[in-house]
């Protein structure tokens, strides 16, 4: 309604009429309303606004507008209502950690934690191996890199993230398991020994290499490209002054980005890296073609297990009866709540905090 | 539009007395990729004395003052020829620690920027880099600088206050007391006070005044009444055809002001040109 | 006397050192962190183009796939699908996108606005497994099977944040003098911004258009339970058989869109697990397609962009 409103302003002010807000216009077009001897000119205006086609126009954007404002609600609202029989028989158990695991079409019992648990574990060892390494590469683009070097790194960050996500977990099936995860998961396998933190550790790693361990490290290089990107450019959105200030007071350049750059964008790094973790915790098909899809596992990242997400890849389409149909879209629903928080919060630290102060 | 010959407010100010040379611009030249920024520029800076840079806005005073403790560096493509040497030694030879010297010639900018950290870490920034952690060192060191600068009085109740939260004329003096935490031999400012108001201005430039007892000062300023005000030593640079900056005169201040050799500098000082 | 130097306390050379060994220990770290991820980088496309090359042929693009466990065969029911569904994707995605843009050009710091943009944000960080969730929740219950249809309303999902940004991004830099100019000659508001505004943002729009198809293309995880997957998709066969039937052109569109499909992304995961040798070996040739296409339209995209934007401001 506002939109129509809004356009009912006199044509010779239409230019400046586009800046005003809408109050003002309402008042405007309320004037017009009032004014009993204009009343046969402001039914000309109306119709010529009509005729002319702003009306639908702006019903057409504020049609676009409200897709795009409800579809977000509207997602959750279906997950909310379809996750119903779901929520309704475990109740806050299903995503209990010390609930008893259990996952069972049979009987319709579920539990979601070990499926959580996989996502939490995966995403956090990504995390702790892509955040050096991001970090690394967002400095050197934007403090070390000579010019000529520049436009073609950030063009392979950029692919990096532009390879579709099945790509990954073909390649990874094939060539990294193999490659890479299972000697890695044979070495750290005496770490199982360990009293107390071995359970982490408590091997053996399938011969395959579909384990947890194998889900983290394609997510490693999957989320890479997320938080070097956007923490290359909070440290770009930072003054030039700042990096001035430190190096006529004799600071070399490591102590220029150490003391000074990744201090002051800290808070937009950190939103880098939240978002990075939102990444890793939504990735699907790479993480499902690679994790082995178990509901067991326990607590060893060298055993195969689930997320949240490959859990509902792997099991949705054939799942027959509705309670294991609902207890899927409940795990899309944690996902979705965990994911929203996720991003609204790396979002307020990213543009907020750092953008904007720069 | 004429203005009138710039006073001088103290009338009674001797020409500068000699000092030793602590830096010597000999031959220099700027080049940015292909551009010619500034073109042989020969001055001396003399020890304990406040040199000022004065010209017309593009005639690279602020990148002559950037040669001399090679900020430059820091732009792809600029390229200095010449030489500057500080105390006898060219700051360019091959082998030269820019780390170093940096550090024995520091320098403050033209918008106050101190780190959004507290005022105390602000200062001690420096000191951190050389190694001292000694709290009771870093202590009397961070009260000596901020009593320098003038800031002392209105910071010493609450040192862990954000250097941010100060007010500009007050950030600038804590990038003065920052800078001077670590000793430098000489202070590089680039138009320390046009981003302040006339009251911050004047602060600072009655602390420059004190400053040059322990060090050797070199300034950028875009207004000569300031320079007249407050410098020993004035050199006027100008644009030529090509736009590169070059050395009109340079002399004692007094001198420069009152009797002007050149007839461009004349033309500038007197608000004819520029 | 004056106070005691605080060199009295440093040792500079030692200092030195130090620092200047740490500066290029870290630096030459951070030089060391860009080998690391440019290694996968190439080690996933030089194989994945020398292995999915190798399996590269002719009939890939015109067959359907053969039975289980015989050789040969294609995936022209994944290609068909995936046309289908971005196609459907991106008539309903572009333009919902493309006017939601206006409004944040027409009223760039409303609450609306910013509400749209958060909206945006969140939209793309949704995992697109839960999008796909939306989609069976929505549309395959309400209609009681899987769909390409299906399949093409939430790959739009999954294109609308990428399009509507970069286009916000593209209408922004067209400078608002332009429609105002427009509106002061009496233009009204959609004559100024179709033929005006959108006209002079529509290279950059574009590219925004190929960075969103090239997002949806690889989409795998949505798919899952709204196309479903169908190894007999084939449009030529759909046609041709309405055409026997002497069925209207809606009831063989109606075909075409209701029946559950398969796209490049889907026939690859399905194969790549499957035990058959040739089934993989079409996995690997559909990855190299995949990633051609991907990668391509990606550096289409940003060297188009860089390019324009060289020329623009010099």
């Amino acid at each position: 309604m506002a939109a129509e409103v809004r356009r009912v302003s006199p044509p010779h002010c239409l230019s400046a009429s586009s800046r005003l807000s809408f109050r003002s216009s309402f008042k405007r077009f309320s004037d017009l309303l009032m004014q009993p001897t204009s009343s046969s000119s402001w039914r000309k205006r109306l119709a010529y606004y009509f005729k002319h086609g702003d009306v639908l126009w702006w019903t057409l954007l504020t049609l676009s507008v409200g897709v795009v404002l409800v579809l977000v609600l509207w997602i959750a609202w279906q997950l909310w209502v379809q996750s119903a029989a779901a929520r309704h028989a475990f109740g806050w158990q299903f995503i209990w950690p010390w609930a008893k695991p259990v996952w069972n079409p049979a009987l319709d019992k579920f539990q979601a934690w070990p499926a959580i648990y996989g996502s939490l574990i995966t995403a956090a060892i990504a995390l702790v191996l892509a955040v050096p390494l991001a970090v690394g590469i967002a400095i050197f683009l934007s403090e070390l890199a000579p010019e000529w070097l520049r436009a073609p790194l950030n063009y392979m960050v950029e692919m990096l993230a532009a390879i579709p996500s099945v790509v990954y977990g073909l390649w990874g099936i094939y060539v990294f398991l193999p490659l890479v995860v299972v000697p890695l998961g044979k070495a750290l396998a005496p770490l199982g020994e360990i009293p107390g933190l071995g359970v982490f550790f408590r091997g053996p790693v399938p011969a395959s290499g579909f384990s947890r361990l194998g889900a983290a490290l394609v997510l490693v290089i999957m989320i890479l490209p997320t938080i070097a990107a956007v923490s290359r450019d909070v440290l770009q959105a930072i003054p030039r002054s700042q990096r001035e200030a430190a190096l006529a007071l004799g600071a070399t350049r490591w102590e220029t980005v150490w003391k000074v750059l990744l201090p002051y964008g800290q808070s937009g790094i950190l939103g880098a890296i939240i978002l990075g973790f939102g990444r890793a915790i939504g990735e699907t098909m790479a993480v499902t073609m690679v994790i082995g899809n178990s509901a067991g596992g326990g607590y060893s990242i060298l055993r195969p297990g689930y997320t949240m997400a490959s859990i509902i890849a792997n099991e949705f389409a054939e799942a027959v009866s509705e309670m294991h149909t609902a207890a899927l879209i409940e795990i899309g629903l944690v996902l979705f709540v965990l994911t929203f928080l996720l991003n609204a919060l790396a979002r307020w630290l990213v543009v907020n905090k750092t953008i904007k102060r720069a | 539009m004429t203005q009138q010959p710039v006073a001088l407010n103290r009338t009674d100010k001797p020409a500068a007395v000699a000092s030793a040379t602590k830096m010597v611009i000999r031959g220099v030249s700027v080049y940015y990729k292909t551009f010619r920024a500034i073109k042989n520029v020969d001055l001396p800076v003399y020890e304990n004395r406040i040199t000022a840079f004065i010209g017309p806005s593009g005639c690279g005073k602020s990148t002559l003052l950037r040669t001399l403790n090679r900020m430059n560096d820091l732009i792809p493509g600029a390229r200095v020829e010449g030489k500057v040497l500080l105390d006898g030694e060219d700051i360019y030879a091959a082998g030269q620690d820019v780390v170093d010297i940096r550090r024995r010639v520091g320098m403050v900018f033209q918008r106050p920027n101190p780190f959004p950290m507290s005022v105390y870490d602000n200062v001690a920034f420096g000191l951190r880099l050389l190694g001292i952690r000694q709290k009771s060192i870093l202590d009397e060191v961070v009260e000596r600088s901020l009593r320098a600068a003038a800031l002392w009085e209105h910071v010493c109740d609450n040192l862990n206050q954000s250097g941010m939260a100060l007010s500009g004329g007050q950030q600038q003096r804590l990038c003065i007391a920052r800078a001077i935490a670590v000793e430098p031999e000489v202070i590089l400012m680039d138009e320390p006070t046009s981003a302040l108001d006339p009251i911050a201005t004047l602060t600072i430039e009655d602390l420059l005044q004190t400053l040059k007892e322990n060090f050797t000062i070199v300034i950028v300023t875009h207004n000569m009444q300031q320079a007249a005000r407050i410098s020993d030593y004035t050199a006027f640079l100008s644009m030529d055809d090509d736009r590169a900056g070059y050395l009109v005169e340079f002399g004692p201040t007094v001198e420069l002001f009152t009797n002007p050799k050149e007839k461009l500098t004349e033309d500038y000082i007197t608000g004819r040109f520029g | 006397m004056a106070p005691e130097s605080i060199y009295a306390h440093v040792n500079l050379r030692r200092n030195y050192r130090r620092r200047k060994i740490l500066n290029t220990v870290m630096l030459s770290l951070t030089g060391v962190t860009v080998a690391l991820a440019v290694l996968p980088l190439v080690w996933i496309t030089v194989y994945v183009l020398l292995k999915g090359g190798r399996y590269l042929n002719l009939a890939l693009f015109i067959h359907l796939p053969a039975p289980m466990g015989t050789p040969g065969g294609g995936v022209l029911h994944a290609i068909e699908g995936s046309l289908v569904m971005v196609l459907l994707a991106s008539l309903l995605a572009i333009p919902v996108a493309l006017l939601a843009a206006f409004y944040l050009l027409a009223r760039p710091n409303t609450a609306v606005a910013q509400a749209v943009r958060f909206s945006t944000d969140m939209l793309a960080g949704i995992p697109s497994i839960v999008v796909g969730l939306f989609g069976y929740a929505v549309i395959v219950v309400t209609q009681k099977h899987y769909s390409a249809f299906a399949g093409g309303v939430v790959l739009a999902i999954i294109m609308l944040p990428v399009v509507l940004r970069s286009a916000e991004e593209m209408l922004k830099l067209v400078p608002p003098e332009m429609r105002e100019g427009a509106l002061a000659l009496g233009a009204p508001e959609w004559r100024a911004a179709l033929r005006v505004v959108l006209p002079a943002a529509m290279e950059g729009i574009v590219t925004g258009v190929m960075l969103g198809i090239a997002r949806a293309v690889g989409e795998t995880a949505p798919l899952l339970f709204t196309a479903l997957g169908n190894d007999h998709y084939e449009i030529g066969q759909i046609v041709r058989q309405g055409l026997h039937y002497h069925q209207s052109m809606g009831q063989i569109l109606g075909q075409i869109f209701g029946q559950p499909a398969d796209a490049l992304p889907l026939t690859l995961w399905k194969y790549a697990q499957q035990p058959y040798q040739e089934r993989v070996q079409l996995a690997w040739a559909v990855a190299f397609v995949l990633m051609l296409f991907a990668l391509g339209l990606n550096i289409a995209a940003r060297a188009w962009l860089a390019y324009r934007r060289r020329k623009l401001y010099g």
